[in-house]
C-alpha cells in the first residue's frame, strides 16, 4: 500500500476507534448531571449513588476519548500536511474555537467535579459537571462545523495564487446548513448511545442481583429507555431534514446511499438491493416506492439522480475521473445505520412496556437487551462511515480530491509505523477499558456515605483528601 | 504590531504557557517512582497533580489549533516533518493520561504499580522529546524551496538537539520536584526538597550551556538577554528552595521555563522554521501566515476567551491550593 492508502486507512481506525468514546461522552455526562441535579433538588440518596455510580464510568470513558482525540488533530498535520495547507485558512478557525472554547472548559472543570466533592459547595460542585456539559456541546458544534465545511464548503474563496481555500465569512462557517442538521442528528444519536448504556447496565443489575438497590436501578432502566425513546425520534426527524440536505449539496452521496444508477421520478427506497460484483449494476431488490422521493426532496413525486447521470456531469464540471464513492459500503452502512437504530428504539419501547406500573424484568427481556447498549453504538459508527466514506473521492466537497491531501514528504514506513503502533496500542487500550468497565458496573452502587459538610467554616484548612 | 507579529507572540504565549504548566506535571510524573517510596506516597505524589493536569494538556491542544489556524504552513511542515518524534509523544501521552485516570480505579497494588510505571515513562518521553523538537527549530531543519521537511530521523539527532533535550527533561524534573516539595508535607516535602536542589543545579549548568549554544546559533541582543534572565529566575528558585521558601522558589523555576522558552522564540523571529539548506527556504510569520481576515478573527476570539480560560484555571489551583498530607489509606 502507498502513503495515501495507508494515511486513510489511520485516518478511518483512529476515528472509528475515537467515536466509540464520543457519543458515551458526550451524553453520559449530561445524564449524570441530571441525576446530580435531581438529588440536588430533592436530596434522595439514590440519585447521589446513581450521579457517583454512572459519573464513574463517564470518567473511564472520557479518558479514552480525550487522548484518542489528541491523535486526530495531530494527525491532519502529520499524514494530510497538503490538506492543512489548503485548508488551514478557513478549518483552523472552528478547531481554534473548539480548543479554546470547549477543551479548556471541559478538562478544568472535570478536574474540579472530580476533587471537588468536598471541597467546593454543592451548588458550585453541581455548576461543575454542568460546565463539562456545556464544553462537550460547544466541542461537538465546532467539530462538526469544521466537518461540515469539508461536506458543503462555505463562507470562503479560492486563492489560485496560494493555492488554498481563504475564509471570508466565518458566520457562513458556523450557519452551514450541513451543520445545522448534522449538530442535532449527531447529539440525538449520543443520547440514544448514553441512554441505552444506563438502561442496559440497570437491567443487568435488576436481574443480577435481585433485591440490591432494585429502586435506583429501576428509575436508572426507566430513565434510560425513555432517553432512547426521546433521542430516536429526534434521531428520525433529524435524519430526514439531514437527507434533503445531503441529496441538495452531495446528490452523489444520496445516490449511491440507495445504489440508484438512474435517475428515477418518482423514486423507491429500497431495502435489500444485490448488485453486481462491480457494483455496476443491480440485479435484486426490495423497494418501498415513493419513498426514497420523499427522504430525499420532501415530495412524493420529486425527482432523485441517479449515479451514472451524476458521474457524467461531474466530468464535465472537473474533468475526467471517478467521482463514485465505494457504493456497497454507501448502500450498507446507510441501511445498517437506519436499521440497527430502529432496533434499539423498539428495545427501549418494550423495555419500558414491560416494567411498567412496578413490574420486575423477567430473563428473557434482558437477554433481549443485552445488546442494547451496543446497537445505538454501532449506528452511529455506521452513520460516520457512511457519510465519510459517501465524500470520496473529495477531502473538501469539489475542491480538493483526497489524494491531494496526503503529506508529501512522509514516507510510507513512517505512516505504517504509526498506523500499526496505533492499532496495537488501540486494541490493548480497548481490553483494558472494557475490563475496568466491567468491574466497575459489577460493582455496582457504592455504599451510603455521610456526606461531608463542604460549606463548614475551618474546611479550607483541612488537608486535601485522596481522590485516586 | 502586525497582525502575524501578534500571532507569533500568541502562539509562543501558548508554548510558553504549555511548557510551565505541563512542565512541573511531566517532572511530577518522572519523579513518583522516585520519591513515592509506598502507595500512599505515591498516591499524594499523583494527587497533587490530580486536578490540574488534563488543564495543563490542553495548552498543547490549543498550541496545535491556533497554529494550525494562524499559521497553516508551520503547522502542516512542523507535524509531518517531526513524524515520528511527535507519533512517539502522541503514544507516552495516550499511555500517561490512562494510566493517571485508570490508576486509582483498582483498588489493587500491582495494578497500581504498573499504572506508576506508564505514569514516569509518559512523562518522560514527552519531555525528552520536546526538548529535540525544540532544539531542532531553533537549529533549523532542511526545508525545500516549497517548505516541505527533506530531512530524515537520524538528522534530528545532532548533540545540539540531544543537549536540548536533556536539558528541558532535566529542567522539567527540577521544575516538578519543587512543585511537590510546594505541595506536601513532612519527610515527602523534605525529600522533594532536597531532590529539586540537586536536579536545580543540574538544570541550570546545562540551561547555561544550551541557551548560550542556542544564541550562537542564532539569536541578538534582546533574546541574549532574556536567555540570561532565564538563568537567574532558575538561580534565585534555587536559592528560595534552599531557605524552604518553596513558593517563591516554584515562581522562580516557572519564570525560567518562561524566559527559557521566550529566548528561543525570539531569537527563531521574524523566522518560525528556518531551513538548514537555505535561508531563502525558510518558514516567516509572513509566509506561514493565514489572510487578514481569519487572523482578526482569531485575536478577536483569543482576546475574549483566553483571560476567561486563565481565570477560570487559576481558579482550579486556588481551590485545590493546600498541602497534601500522606495518610494511610483510608
Amino acid at each position: 500500500m502507498d502513503t495515501l492508502d495507508l494515511a486513510r486507512w489511520q485516518f478511518a481506525i483512529t476515528t472509528v476507534y475515537h467515536f466509540f468514546f464520543v457519543p458515551v461522552t458526550i451524553s453520559l455526562v449530561a445524564i449524570t448531571a441530571g441525576l446530580q441535579t435531581a438529588w440536588y433538588r430533592t436530596g434522595k440518596d439514590k440519585y447521589l449513588r446513581l450521579t457517583k455510580f454512572y459519573g464513574k464510568l463517564f470518567l473511564i470513558n472520557i479518558a479514552m476519548g480525550v487522548v484518542t482525540g489528541l491523535v486526530q488533530e495531530f494527525q491532519f498535520g502529520m499524514n494530510w500536511s497538503d490538506y492543512s495547507r489548503f485548508v488551514g485558512d478557513v478549518f483552523g478557525a472552528p478547531l481554534a474555537l473548539e480548543g479554546l472554547l470547549a477543551f479548556f472548559l471541559e478538562s478544568t472543570f472535570i478536574g474540579l467535579w472530580i476533587f471537588g466533592w468536598d471541597r467546593l459547595p454543592k451548588r458550585i460542585h453541581l455548576a461543575c459537571i454542568w460546565m463539562v456539559v456545556l464544553g462537550t456541546q460547544l466541542s461537538a458544534y465546532f467539530i462538526l462545523a469544521a466537518n461540515s465545511w469539508m461536506q458543503n464548503p462555505v463562507g470562503f474563496r479560492y486563492n489560485a495564487d496560494r493555492g488554498r481555500a481563504e475564509l471570508t465569512d466565518i458566520w457562513a462557517v458556523l450557519t452551514n446548513k450541513v451543520v445545522l442538521v448534522t449538530y442535532p442528528h449527531t447529539i440525538f444519536a449520543a443520547f440514544m448511545v448514553g441512554g441505552a448504556f444506563v438502561a442496559g447496565v440497570a437491567i443487568w443489575h435488576l436481574v443480577r442481583r435481585p433485591g440490591v438497590d432494585t429502586g435506583a436501578f429501576r428509575t436508572a432502566l426507566r430513565l434510560g429507555a425513555v432517553i432512547v425513546i426521546a433521542a430516536g425520534a429526534g434521531v428520525a426527524l433529524s435524519g430526514d431534514q439531514q437527507g434533503k440536505v445531503m441529496t441538495e449539496v452531495q446528490p452523489m452521496k444520496m445516490a449511491a446511499a440507495e445504489a440508484l444508477y438512474e435517475s428515477e421520478k418518482p423514486a423507491s427506497f429500497s431495502i435489500f438491493t444485490v448488485g453486481t460484483l462491480d457494483g455496476s449494476r443491480e440485479i435484486y431488490s426490495v423497494k418501498v416506492p415513493y419513498l426514497l422521493s420523499f427522504l430525499a426532496t420532501g415530495h412524493f413525486e420529486g425527482e432523485v439522480q441517479g449515479i451514472n447521470p451524476l458521474q457524467h456531469a461531474y466530468e464535465q464540471l472537473y474533468g475526467p475521473g471517478s467521482y463514485k464513492p465505494n457504493i456497497p459500503l454507501t448502500y450498507w452502512t446507510f441501511r445498517l445505520m437506519i436499521g440497527v437504530g430502529m432496533a434499539s428504539a423498539g428495545l427501549a419501547v418494550l423495555l419500558l412496556w414491560a416494567t411498567r406500573r412496578g413490574r420486575a424484568p423477567n430473563r428473557l427481556l434482558v437477554w433481549l437487551a443485552l445488546p442494547l447498549p451496543l446497537l445505538p453504538l454501532f449506528a452511529n459508527v455506521f452513520g460516520w462511515v457512511f457519510t465519510e466514506t459517501g465524500r470520496q473521492p473529495w477531502l473538501v466537497f469539489g475542491l480538493l480530491p483526497t489524494s491531494a491531501g496526503v503529506s508529501p514528504g512522509t514516507t510510507s514506513s513512517e505512516v505504517l509505523t504509526s498506523l500499526i503502533g496505533f492499532t496495537v496500542l488501540y486494541g490493548v487500550l480497548a481490553v483494558v477499558e472494557s475490563k475496568l468497565m466491567f468491574r466497575t458496573i459489577r460493582g455496582g452502587l457504592a455504599g451510603t456515605s455521610p456526606e461531608p459538610e463542604p460549606d463548614g467554616p475551618d474546611n479550607a484548612d483541612k488537608p486535601l483528601s485522596f481522590a485516586y | 504590531m502586525e497582525l502575524t507579529t501578534v500571532w507569533f507572540v500568541i502562539i509562543a504565549g501558548l508554548w510558553i504557557g504549555y511548557f510551565v504548566l505541563e512542565g512541573f506535571d511531566f517532572g511530577v510524573g518522572i519523579l513518583l517512582r522516585v520519591l513515592g517510596r509506598d502507595e500512599p506516597e505515591r498516591r499524594a505524589v499523583i494527587t497533587t497533580i490530580g486536578p490540574v493536569w488534563d488543564g495543563n494538556e490542553v495548552w498543547l491542544i490549543v498550541a496545535g489549533a491556533m497554529t494550525f489556524a494562524a499559521f497553516p504552513e508551520w503547522y502542516a511542515t512542523l507535524f509531518s516533518g517531526f513524524y515520528l518524534p511527535l507519533f512517539v509523544i502522541l503514544v507516552a501521552l495516550i499511555l500517561r493520561g490512562v494510566a493517571l485516570e485508570y490508576r486509582g480505579k483498582r483498588d489493587d497494588l500491582v495494578w497500581r504499580s504498573r499504572m506508576d510505571w506508564l505514569i514516569t515513562i509518559g512523562s518522560m518521553l514527552p519531555a525528552v522529546l520536546w526538548g529535540l523538537i525544540f532544539a531542532n527549530l531553533v537549529r533549523g531543519v532542511p526545508l525545500d524551496t516549497s517548505h516541505e521537511f527533506v530531512g530524515s530521523l537520524g538528522s534530528l539527532f545532532s548533540p545540539f538537539a540531544l543537549l536540548g533535550a536533556a536539558t528541558v527533561t532535566v529542567l522539567f524534573v527540577a521544575h516538578g520536584a519543587i512543585f511537590l516539595a510546594l505541595k506536601t508535607t513532612g519527610e515527602l516535602r523534605r525529600r522533594a526538597n532536597r531532590l529539586a536542589s540537586l536536579c536545580g543545579l543540574a538544570a541550570a549548568v546545562l540551561a547555561v550551556g544550551f541557551l548560550g549554544w542556542a544564541q550562537g546559533i542564532r539569536g541578538d541582543a534582546v533574546s541574549v538577554v532574556v536567555a540570561g534572565l532565564a538563568a537567574v529566575a532558575l538561580l534565585a528558585g534555587l536559592v528560595a528552595n534552599k531557605r524552604g521558601r518553596e513558593g517563591w522558589a516554584f515562581v522562580g523555576t516557572a519564570v525560567a521555563v518562561v524566559f527559557a522558552v521566550a529566548s528561543l522564540f525570539l531569537a527563531l523571529f521574524p523566522m518560525v522554521m528556518p531551513s538548514s539548506l537555505d535561508s531563502a527556504w525558510s518558514l516567516t510569520t509572513t509566509n506561514a501566515a493565514s489572510t487578514a481576515y481569519t487572523l482578526k478573527l482569531l485575536t478577536v476570539i483569543a482576546a475574549i476567551f483566553t483571560p476567561l480560560v486563565m481565570l477560570y484555571q487559576g481558579w482550579t489551583y486556588w481551590v485545590f491550593r493546600q498541602r497534601i498530607t500522606v495518610e494511610v489509606a483510608p
